[in-house]
C-alpha cells in the first residue's frame, strides 16, 4: 500500500516538473481506486457516472475477465474536465505511480491546449451526471424496455456527426437558417441608369447570369435538406418524427459523441505527447536510480510493438522525437527539401535549435490527419519499418503488402479520415417527395459492411418511421440499399466510376 | 460496496440468459457448451450482442503496420486498440459469460418447458431451513418490527380510549412488541442418482457416442437443479456390461455383440446394493443403436426391466441412436412390450437436430 501523504508530495513534485516544461493544465484531481472500481470507470469511459445501458455492464464484465487472465491492466485514465480527473490503480507500486502522474499532466496539457478541445465541455463530468439522471428519469416514466430499446437504436448512429463541427463554438447547437431566401418575384435588381446607358451600366448578359443564379438558388433553398447535412444526428432530432423524451436521449446521444470525438482525433498525438513527456519527466527529473529498471520495462511495454501492429503511444511518441530532432537541427524548408544530396542531408544541422518550440505549435494546432500528413516523412517510414498490410484473398491471411512511402500514408490517412468511420450524409429528407430519408456513403474504396449496413438501417428506420435508403458501393457497382419497414431491398444504380 | 455499475451489469446478463435461450437449440446440437465447464460454471461464448453502425469491411480495407518481413509475410491484425487511454470503443471481442449451472438449468426449464420434478413420496430425511418470513411475539430488540409494534399499540390504545388523535402519542408496552421470526420449513432431503448405459458394441460409433454426450450434458444441468445431491454412475456394455468412470464411457471403443440383458442385469444390482430405491431417486438412462442379439435376450430384458428396473426407478429412458448398422428393432420391441408404462420414455434420436426433442420428451414428465 502506497502511503498518501507521499503519494501527495510526488503530485506535487511532479506537477512542479511538469509546469517547469511549460506544461499548461488545469487543475489535475487524482483519485486512488481499487481494479473493480478502476474497470467500472473504465466501462464508463472514464466517467464516474453515466445514464444506465447494458452496454456499460458487457464492458465491464469484458474488462474483469480479461483483467482476471491477466491479459490486460489499466494502467491510467484521465478525464477531460476541469478540473482533470486522474484515477490511480491503488495496487500499482510507486514507479508507476509516478509514471502514471507524469503521463497524466502531459494529458491534461494536450486537453487544455489541443485546437480540437477548445469546444468541448469542461464541465462534461457534471453533464454527463445529469444526462444520467434525466435518462433515470425516462425510465421511471416510460420504462425501461423502451428507454433501452431507444438507445440501442441511437447507439447504433452515433458515429454519423461532423467532426468538422468542432470548430465552430456553439456549434453542438443548431445551425441557424438564413431567414427568407426564397425571394418572391425572380427580378434581378438593377443600378439606376439612363435609358441610353442602361445597356451599359446593366449588361444582359449579366442580368441573366444573375437571374439563372437567383433560379437555382432558389431550387437548391426548395430542397430538404438545403445542403448536404454530415450531421445526421443532428438532422434527425431536428427532423424525426420523435416523441420530446426520445429527442432528448438522441441529443443526450450527440452530445457524448462530440465530446468524445476529439479524443478520437487526436489518440495518436495525445498519447504520444504523454509518453514523450513522461518519460522526459521521469528519466530528467522524477526517478530514482533505484526505480530506473522498474521504469525501462514499463515504458518499453507501454511503447512495444505487438505482432507487427502499429501501437498509437509509439507511433505519436517517434514522431514528437523525430519532429523535435528536426527543428533542432533545422531539417525543414526549402533549402533541406531541395537539397539532394544525400550524405549534407544526413549530416544537417543548422543549429536551429527549434524544437522544443515546434512540438508546443504542432500539440496546439494539429490533430492526428494532419499530424501524420505533414510530419510523416520517407526516413520515418524506413527507420521505424513500416508498412501496409492486406488480405490475400487466396491464404485468407493478412499479409505485408507495400513497403512505399506513399503507400503507407495514403492507408494510415484513410484509418484517420473522419476517425476511421465512414463518411455518410443526409443528401434528401424528402426523397421522391415521399418523407423518404437519403442517406449518401461517400465511397473511398472501401465498402461498407452490408450486414450492418442493414442492421443500422433498420434502426434508422425505426427513428424516421418512413423508408430509409443509403447509396453506397457494392462490388465496384453504386447501389442504394433501402429498408422500408419490412423488407430490404438493394438496387444496382451503375458503375461506380472511380474518380 | 454497491457499485453503480452493476445496475448495468445486471440487465446486461438478462440479455445474455435471452441470447443463450435463443440459441439453446444450436447449444444443444452441436454441443459446444461441453468443452466449457466449470465446476459450477459454464462459460458460453456470446457473438451476437454488438450494436451494428455504418462500418468499413475491415477484411477489404487493410492497414498499417510496422516491423520485419518481406512483402507477402503473414501478420496478424488485431484490433490495434491499446490498453488504457479514456476511449469510447466498445469491446468488439468473443465476450465469454460464465452462466451457473442453476441459471442454466433455469433457461433450460424455460425454453423446453419443463415442469419441475416431484419427487416420489418417501419417509427421506428432512432439512431444516429457516426463512425470517413470520412475525412472532417474543424476540431479540435488534428483530423488532417497529411497523408492526406501531400499529398493535395504536389498535391497543384505540380500544382503551387512551389514544388522543390531538396528541398522537403512541407508546408500545411489552404485549405491543413484534419480531421478526424463523419459520422452519421442513423440506425433503432428496438425492438422486443417474445411471447413463451405453451400448459400445461395435455399431456404436464416435458419432453416436457424441449424441450420447451431449444429452447427459443437459441431462445432468437439469437433474442437477433439481435435486440437492446427484450421484452419476456409468456402465457400458456390449455383450457384456461393466461399470466404469465417466472417461472411460466415453472413451472406450470396445466391439463385438450386444446383449443389452447383462447391462439391465448389472444396473439392476446396482440399484439395489448402492441405492436403495427408498432412499434415492433412481434415473436410468440408456442409450443402443437398439440392435441387441438374438436368442431369447429381449425376453429376459423385458424380464429385468419389468420386475426390478422399473418398479425402483422414477425414469427409465430409452434413447435410440440412429447408426448405419444397427437393425434398430430394440425400440419397437419396447414400445409394443411396455405399452402404457409411466416411467419408461422412448426417443429416437436420427441426428444431432433431434436432441433438442429428445431431451424434452425425456424430461417432460415431471418425474
Amino acid at each position: 500500500m502506497i502511503d498518501k501523504d507521499r503519494l501527495g508530495a510526488i503530485i506535487r513534485e511532479i506537477e512542479g516538473y511538469a509546469r517547469g516544461f511549460g506544461l499548461d493544465f488545469f487543475p489535475v484531481i487524482f483519485e486512488m481506486l481499487d481494479y473493480e472500481e478502476i474497470n467500472m470507470v473504465a466501462s464508463y469511459g472514464g466517467f464516474p457516472t453515466r445514464y444506465p445501458h447494458w452496454r456499460f455492464g458487457m464492458q465491464y464484465e469484458y474488462m474483469g475477465k480479461s483483467y482476471g487472465y491477466g491479459l490486460h491492466k489499466i494502467y491510467e485514465m484521465v478525464i477531460n474536465n476541469n478540473p482533470c480527473y486522474a484515477y490511480l490503480l491503488s495496487s500499482n507500486d510507486m514507479v508507476d505511480q509516478k509514471l502514471v502522474i507524469s503521463h497524466v499532466y502531459a494529458h491534461c496539457d494536450f486537453f487544455k491546449n489541443n485546437a480540437y478541445f477548445a469546444h468541448t465541455n469542461r464541465k462534461m463530468i457534471d453533464e454527463m451526471a445529469n444526462h444520467g439522471i434525466r435518462v433515470q428519469r425516462y425510465v421511471d416514466r416510460h420504462g425501461q424496455d423502451a428507454v433501452e430499446e431507444f438507445f440501442d437504436v441511437c447507439a447504433s448512429i452515433e458515429n454519423l456527426i461532423d467532426g468538422s463541427a468542432l470548430f465552430e463554438s456553439g456549434s453542438i447547437q443548431r445551425p441557424a437558417g438564413d431567414g427568407d431566401t426564397e425571394a418572391e418575384v425572380l427580378d434581378v435588381p438593377r443600378l439606376k441608369s439612363k435609358s441610353y446607358m442602361d445597356a451599359f451600366i446593366n449588361p444582359p448578359e449579366y442580368i441573366e447570369r444573375r437571374r439563372r443564379e437567383m433560379e437555382e438558388a432558389r431550387k437548391k433553398s426548395a430542397r430538404f435538406p438545403a445542403q448536404d447535412v454530415k450531421d445526421v444526428l443532428l438532422f434527425l432530432i431536428e427532423h424525426a418524427p420523435l416523441l420530446n423524451w426520445q429527442r432528448d436521449v438522441l441529443s443526450i446521444v450527440r452530445e457524448e459523441a462530440y465530446y468524445f470525438a476529439p479524443q478520437a482525433m487526436t489518440k495518436i498525438m495525445n498519447e504520444g505527447w504523454a509518453s514523450y513527456w513522461h518519460e522526459k519527466m521521469m528519466t530528467e527529473r522524477v526517478l530514482e536510480p533505484s526505480e530506473l529498471i522498474d521504469f525501462a520495462d514499463h515504458h518499453s511495454g507501454t511503447l512495444a510493438v505487438h505482432s507487427g501492429q502499429l501501437n498509437p503511444y509509439k507511433l505519436g511518441y517517434e514522431l514528437f522525437h523525430d519532429i523535435e530532432h528536426r527543428w533542432n537541427t533545422g531539417r525543414f524548408g526549402k533549402d533541406y527539401d531541395e537539397c539532394d544530396d544525400l550524405r549534407a542531408k544526413a549530416d544537417w544541422d543548422t543549429g536551429a535549435g527549434l524544437g522544443r518550440e515546434k512540438i508546443f505549435q504542432v500539440r496546439s494546432i494539429y490533430n492526428d490527419m494532419t499530424f501524420i500528413d505533414d510530419f510523416l516523412t520517407e526516413e520515418f517510414c524506413r527507420e521505424h519499418k513500416m508498412f501496409t498490410y492486406a488480405l490475400n484473398e487466396r491464404t485468407g491471411n493478412f499479409e505485408i503488402d507495400n513497403r512505399n512511402f506513399q503507400a503507407i500514408k495514403e492507408k494510415l490517412l484513410f484509418s484517420l479520415t473522419n476517425m476511421g468511420q465512414p463518411y455518410i450524409y443526409v443528401a434528401d429528407g424528402n426523397f421522391e417527395n415521399r418523407g423518404e430519408l437519403y442517406l449518401k456513403h461517400r465511397f473511398d474504396g472501401v465498402e461498407l459492411r452490408q450486414d450492418y449496413a442493414k442492421a443500422t438501417l433498420e434502426n434508422l428506420h425505426k427513428i424516421w418511421t418512413r423508408p430509409v435508403h443509403v447509396e453506397t458501393v457494392v462490388e465496384e457497382k453504386v447501389t442504394l440499399l433501402t429498408y422500408d419497414g419490412a423488407n430490404h431491398r438493394e438496387r444496382t444504380m451503375g458503375e461506380h466510376s472511380a474518380a | 460496496m454497491v457499485q453503480r455499475i452493476d445496475r448495468d451489469l445486471r440487465r446486461f446478463r438478462q440479455i445474455v440468459r435471452g441470447v443463450v435461450k435463443k440459441e439453446l437449440r444450436k447449444y444443444m446440437q452441436t454441443g459446444e457448451l461441453l468443452g466449457r465447464q466449470g465446476k459450477n460454471v459454464v462459460s458460453i461464448p456470446i457473438r451476437q450482442i454488438e450494436i451494428p453502425t455504418f462500418r468499413h469491411e475491415s477484411r477489404k480495407s487493410g492497414g498499417v503496420g510496422q516491423g520485419d518481413g518481406d512483402v507477402g509475410t503473414p501478420v496478424a491484425p488485431g484490433d490495434g486498440e491499446a490498453a488504457g487511454g479514456a476511449g469510447e470503443a466498445p469491446g468488439r471481442h468473443l465476450l465469454e459469460v460464465d452462466v451457473t449451472f442453476e441459471e442454466l438449468a433455469a433457461i433450460m426449464g424455460e425454453e423446453l418447458e419443463l415442469p419441475n420434478i416431484e419427487p416420489r413420496s418417501r419417509d427421506t430425511i428432512e432439512a431444516e431451513a429457516g426463512r425470517y418470513t413470520t412475525i412472532g411475539h417474543a424476540g431479540p430488540e435488534s428483530l423488532r418490527h417497529f411497523k408492526r409494534t406501531f400499529k398493535e399499540a395504536l389498535k391497543r390504545q384505540i380500544a382503551s380510549g387512551s389514544y388522543d388523535y390531538r396528541q398522537p402519542v403512541i407508546i408500545p408496552v411489552r404485549e405491543d412488541k413484534r419480531y421478526r421470526a424463523r419459520k422452519t420449513v421442513r423440506l425433503p432431503e432428496t438425492s438422486a442418482v443417474i445411471v447413463y448405459v451405453m451400448d459400445v458394441s461395435g455399431s456404436m460409433g464416435d458419432e453416436q457416442k457424441e449424441v450420447v454426450r451431449n444429452e447427459s450434458f443437459w441431462i445432468n444441468t437439469w437433474l442437477k437443479s433439481q435435486y440437492k445431491g446427484l450421484e452419476t454412475r456409468y456402465v457400458v456394455h456390449d455383450a457384456e456390461a461393466h461399470e466404469v468412470d465417466e472417461h472411460t464411457f466415453f472413451h472406450t471403443r470396445e466391439s463385438g455383440g450386444t446383449r443389452i440383458s447383462s447391462a439391465y442385469d448389472l444396473t439392476a444390482r446396482l440399484a439395489v446394493e448402492q441405492f436403495p430405491p427408498s432412499e434415492w431417486n433412481i434415473y436410468v438412462f440408456h442409450f443402443s443403436d437398439g440392435d441387441n442379439w438374438g436368442g431369447g435376450d429381449t425376453q429376459i430384458c423385458f424380464k429385468l426391466l419389468e420386475e426390478q428396473i422399473l418398479p425402483a426407478v422414477n425414469l427409465f429412458c430409452y434413447g435410440q441412436v440412429a447408426s448405419p448398422y444397427g437393425s434398430g428393432a430394440f425400440i419397437g420391441d419396447l414400445a409394443s412390450h411396455f405399452e402404457g408404462v409411466e416411467n419408461l420414455i422412448l426417443s429416437e434420436i436420427n441426428s444431432k437436430d433431434e436432441i433438442y426433442d429428445s431431451i424434452k420428451k425425456f424430461l417432460g414428465k415431471g418425474k
